[in-house]
């Protein structure tokens, strides 16, 4: 589909222009372990938008009976969870040399990212021992829903307890707090990550709603039209 | 034959005592989970070993993992008995609002699995040579921790009746959600055991709970439709 | 090279990009294998049932 071809190679660009930009931006107290922001916190927050959107597409499976919606959500899991993982891991790397520690079990965030990490494999465990498709869209709807308030809770964590995690850096009152040379890589790199995503559901949405109308006629055509 | 319009408490009532009635009948389901949380709490002195600290320390979280343990050991049966027998259809269609009816439900599970835990908690505290002050604290917050347990897996349970393993699903799902309440229980009672503030611990898990016993009912209710499908 | 070592925290830094790198692309590898799989079990069942009428 050319939207999504034109989706992933905007994102290449996005990824050339930063990983290039990337060695640019001069040191920082942290020292060059910082960079590893570059790929943190786009995990991070396409981890976060996954679920959201999963919330969303949830909700309007559910409410309005949408099986598309239903596809989106389901598509959008396993992308979500990795995206959820490589937040924990980078996070991870990236404490050990600047906290000290591998992991902290008190801290919110990482708790609460955690937490969402499960929530995926529940969502995903839950469709996968479901067999009838609109069950299992329907249950796992709820699920998802249910554990949504988590989604918020990961992003105030910063603010409404102590955490080693640092605060907010960039939606906060008075504009980001990092300097401009490091911000637009951040950016870009925030920026490719979504579109990134953004190509990936597409095409898992394509693959799932293939499987979900695999008796229709228009399928038919498309697959035994494309082996003739 | 005129019959009343039964109110929502009285609805409510009917579905307790139904399950009340129903539970008493099979005491094994009271007694298992109780067994399996004393069993569970001696564990770990078990492997510890006598004597030291360690046990003092570790008796909060020991007690509270304990607690989420059998509590979803029992959760799983929630629906279960009343799907095998049919009534579950009935329950569905009847002229009560279902989220109601799991309300009822999820009080009579409660009663009959978190409160005889919260009994006998302080029991097994003073084998961890928990201070009686803290024992105190501990019964509060598993109280209301208890109860986010059962709100919170009456969902779980909903959402995996009848399906095959539906018990390691239902502790995947149920879990996630479970964390935060054994976190702060299990925190709140470790401050108390070092004399310090516990009333935030306390109103995050009294809210929490409210927050439970707000949506669960509803989100239970569309769960078990669904399943029944 | 400077740029490998990173300061001191080269591991750290080039772990988590080529760990980034890695999840990325068996996201991709994943959802093709997934297409796939579901392309050949259709194409299987549709001629299935035609060479069956």
């Amino acid at each position: 589909m050319m939207p999504w071809f034109t989706v992933s190679g905007l994102l290449l660009i996005s990824y050339g222009a930063v990983v290039g930009l990337f060695y640019a931006p001069p040191d920082y107290q942290q020292g060059d372990a910082f960079r590893i922001i570059y790929v943190h916190v786009p995990a991070a927050y396409l981890s976060m938008m996954a679920y959201s959107i999963m919330a969303v597409s949830a909700g309007i499976g559910l409410i309005w009976r949408m099986k598309l919606a239903h596809a989106v959500a389901a598509g959008a899991a396993p992308i979500g969870a990795w995206f959820t993982f490589l937040a924990l891991a980078t996070g991870s790397i990236w404490g050990r040399p600047m906290w000290g520690t591998w992991w902290e079990w008190g801290d919110p965030r990482l708790t609460s990212e955690l937490i969402m990490l499960f929530l995926y494999f529940g969502y995903m465990s839950l469709r996968a021992s479901i067999d009838e498709t609109s069950k299992a869209d329907k249950a796992s709807a709820v699920l998802i829903l249910v554990g949504a308030v988590n989604v918020p809770i990961i992003h105030f964590s910063v603010e409404w307890w102590s955490s080693l995690h640092q605060g907010p850096t960039l939606i906060r009152k008075g504009g980001p707090a990092i300097d401009t040379a490091m911000l637009y890589p951040l950016l870009a790199m925030i920026l490719g990550f979504t579109l990134f995503f953004a190509a990936l559901l597409l095409a898992r949405v394509r693959t799932e709603v293939l499987h979900r109308e695999r008796r229709s006629r228009w399928v038919r055509n498309l697959v035994l039209g494309e082996s003739a | 034959m005129a019959a009343d319009n039964p109110t929502l408490g009285q609805g409510l009532a009917a579905v307790v005592k139904r399950d009340l009635l129903l539970a008493f009948k099979r005491p094994g389901d009271i007694l298992n989970p109780l067994f399996f949380f004393a069993m569970v709490s001696t564990l770990f002195p078990l492997a510890i070993g006598p004597g030291g600290d360690q046990l003092q320390i570790l008796g909060p979280s020991v007690i509270w993992v304990a607690a989420l343990l059998s509590s979803l050991l029992s959760l799983h049966s929630l629906y279960l008995s009343d799907l095998e027998d049919g009534s579950l259809d009935q329950l569905i269609l009847s002229p009560q609002p279902l989220p109601l009816i799991c309300l009822g439900k999820t009080v009579a599970h409660w009663l009959v699995s978190g409160l005889p835990l919260v009994l006998v908690s302080p029991l097994i505290a003073i084998t961890y040579q928990m201070p009686v002050e803290t024992i105190g604290v501990m019964v509060v917050t598993l109280t209301l921790g208890t109860m986010s347990l059962s709100l919170l897996g009456s969902i779980g349970a909903a959402l995996t009746v009848g399906l095959n393993r539906g018990s390691a699903l239902l502790s995947m799902i149920v879990l996630p959600l479970a964390m935060p309440v054994l976190i702060f229980g299990a925190r709140t009672v470790a401050l108390a055991a070092a004399d310090d503030v516990v009333s935030a611990g306390v109103y995050f898990l009294a809210a929490y709970c409210m927050l439970a016993l707000s949506f669960s009912p509803f989100a239970a209710a569309a769960a078990l439709k669904i399943s029944n499908e | 090279m400077e740029l490998l070592a990173m300061g001191k925290y080269g591991a750290y830094v080039w772990s988590s990009f080529s760990l980034t790198a890695i999840v990325m692309i068996a996201c991709v590898v994943q959802a093709r294998a997934r297409q796939n799989r579901i392309y050949r079990d259709i194409a299987i069942r549709l001629k299935s049932t035609d060479s069956a009428q």
